[in-house]
């Protein structure tokens, strides 16, 4: 059974709201006394906190954004939240996501989340999606939840997001941060624009690095991850006016809020009126990388010496198979592209060759040996192994993943950072 | 006009944060710009001159693509243009 929810007197035109899955539940006492700064409130009252409790969210990602998108979203009274996260908690993602803790490091990301917000709000129902979201799984989750919101942190996972948000009717309260900026907004809306409406296409591999290769200002992802709680709260409220048709963009270096006009684009292919997406697709060709992983247990198979992938003609060698090669004896020249104060965090040697240093000595590069591009992730090292092929290098490979593949694969007790 | 650089852009031009160009149209003041900063060209259009789609412009808040007379849109000196790219972080 769905509960239509009566849109108020003062709607706006551009107000939004969700057709909410569930019944309104009865409020206990205890909740009238845990809500009862939200019930004063007349916009919300009684009814929206009942909405609330009805309410299920489905948060992609526990990280940055996820944190505090998360925390405000259990604390506010949401009764359900799911929580979608592969990833384990690692030291370096405690200088901004909060839901974890020191102790927690090591732990799986969806189980520390839990515990925090089971221990914040006990009457929460937190639902684990301890997987990678995919195109063979995002539908299937999504349909049981009212609202999505995006706080991951890759293209092919955002266009994901977009499609199977649209696809099954889900708004998205979205959010994405970048070194001191943000963007928010509020995505596939019934009448409102998608993410493919604003950005038809990714950029290229490598030229817009993640928050692991340009860093991110640890408080910047709690600016724009409470944006994204305050829109979908309001989005389950049907109150006051979202971010769907506007672009928030936050520079917390100058403290400066723009909101730019977003328009639906008749053409866009997965909302538009001849829409020619309309089921899920390969969102890592389609960004143009390699494959991802089905999972984690694929990534321990074992793998045979075949021809390593190629990426825009670059073989991308997997750490297993550079171990397997250097263990034989072989002598690849690896050429590390990180900065120094990295490689003093976790190194597996070679020639260090800071990125934007490569150009003007390449002279310490022998073309004549087998040469291996080491980074953090694999993105940068990429790049300039492309640059290396166009200045004439033969045998150039990228290690797929960096380093902290490698730790993940090859040695645990590398420092990950 | 002013031309508000997004930070993954502005290692292609010296660092701003804005650049002051002139020019009658949008187009005249991104082609000044690209002159400046040649490496901002291929980062902003393709090999056929066309502005990449995941790059977007405003004219001050309007998308440029929604403008009647999109790039040949007129300009005034007091009006601002923002490069717009997509970003994808939020771990």
């Amino acid at each position: 059974m769905k509960a239509i929810i009566r849109k108020g007197d003062h709607e706006a035109k551009t107000m939004s709201t969700v057709e909410l899955l569930h019944e309104l539940p009865e409020l206990t006492d205890d909740d009238l006394a845990r809500y009862s700064r939200h019930i004063l409130l007349p916009e919300v009252g009684v009814e929206g906190q009942q909405k609330l409790k009805a309410a299920r969210v489905l948060c992609v990602g526990t990280g940055g954004l996820g944190s505090p998108l998360a925390l405000y979203l259990a604390a506010a009274g949401v009764g359900t939240l799911g929580l979608v996260d592969y990833d384990v908690v690692d030291s370096s993602n405690l200088q901004r996501q909060i839901i974890h803790s020191t102790a927690d490091v090591g732990r799986k990301k969806t189980d520390s989340a839990a515990a925090r917000l089971a221990a914040l709000n006990p009457d929460l129902k937190i639902v684990k999606h301890n997987t990678r979201l995919s195109s063979a799984n995002a539908l299937e989750i999504f349909k049981n939840y009212d609202v999505v919101a995006d706080g991951t942190d890759n293209f092919p996972t955002r266009y994901l997001v977009n499609d199977a948000c649209v696809l099954t009717g889900k708004p998205n309260a979205y959010g994405s941060i970048f070194r001191f900026e943000g963007q928010a907004s509020v995505f596939a809306t019934e009448d409102g624009p998608c993410y493919r409406c604003l950005y038809p296409e990714p950029p290229p591999p490598g030229l817009v690095p993640t928050c692991a290769e340009g860093g991110v200002l640890g408080v910047l992802p709690g600016l724009v991850g409470v944006i994204q709680a305050t829109e979908t709260i309001k989005l389950i409220l049907g109150i006051g006016t979202t971010l769907a048709g506007h672009l928030l963009l936050v520079d917390s270096l100058g403290m400066n809020f723009r909101k730019l006009k977003l328009r639906k684009n008749p053409d866009c292919p997965v909302c538009g009126t001849n829409r020619t997406i309309s089921t899920l697709i390969d969102y890592e060709q389609f960004c143009g990388l390699p494959p991802a992983p089905a999972s984690r247990v694929s990534e321990e198979a074992p793998e045979q010496d075949a021809e390593d992938p190629r990426l825009n003609g670059i073989p991308q060698i997997s750490p297993r198979r550079l171990k397997r090669l250097l263990d034989r004896g072989d002598d690849p020249l690896i050429v590390d592209v990180r900065f120094p104060f990295e490689v003093k965090i976790a190194s597996i040697g070679g020639v260090l060759i800071p990125m934007k240093e490569v150009p003007y000595r390449m002279n310490e590069i022998d073309r004549n040996r087998e040469i291996v591009v080491v980074c953090k992730v694999g993105t940068m090292s990429q790049k300039v192994a492309e640059l290396l092929k166009n200045r004439g290098y033969e045998r150039i490979s990228n290690l797929a993943g960096g380093l902290l593949a490698w730790a993940d694969q090859v040695d645990p007790s590398m420092k990950k950072y | 006009m002013k031309i508000f650089i997004p930070t993954p852009l502005r290692v292609y031009a010296g660092g701003q944060d804005a650049i002051e160009v002139e020019g009658a149209t949008v187009q005249e003041a991104l082609d000044s710009l690209t002159t400046s900063y040649g490496d901002l060209r291929k980062h902003l259009f393709t090999a056929e001159g066309k502005v990449r789609s995941f790059v977007n412009l405003y004219l001050n808040d309007e998308d440029v693509r929604y403008l009647p007379g999109k790039e040949a849109t007129a300009i005034n000196p007091s009006d601002t243009l923002s490069i717009i790219p997509s970003i994808a972080g939020g771990r």
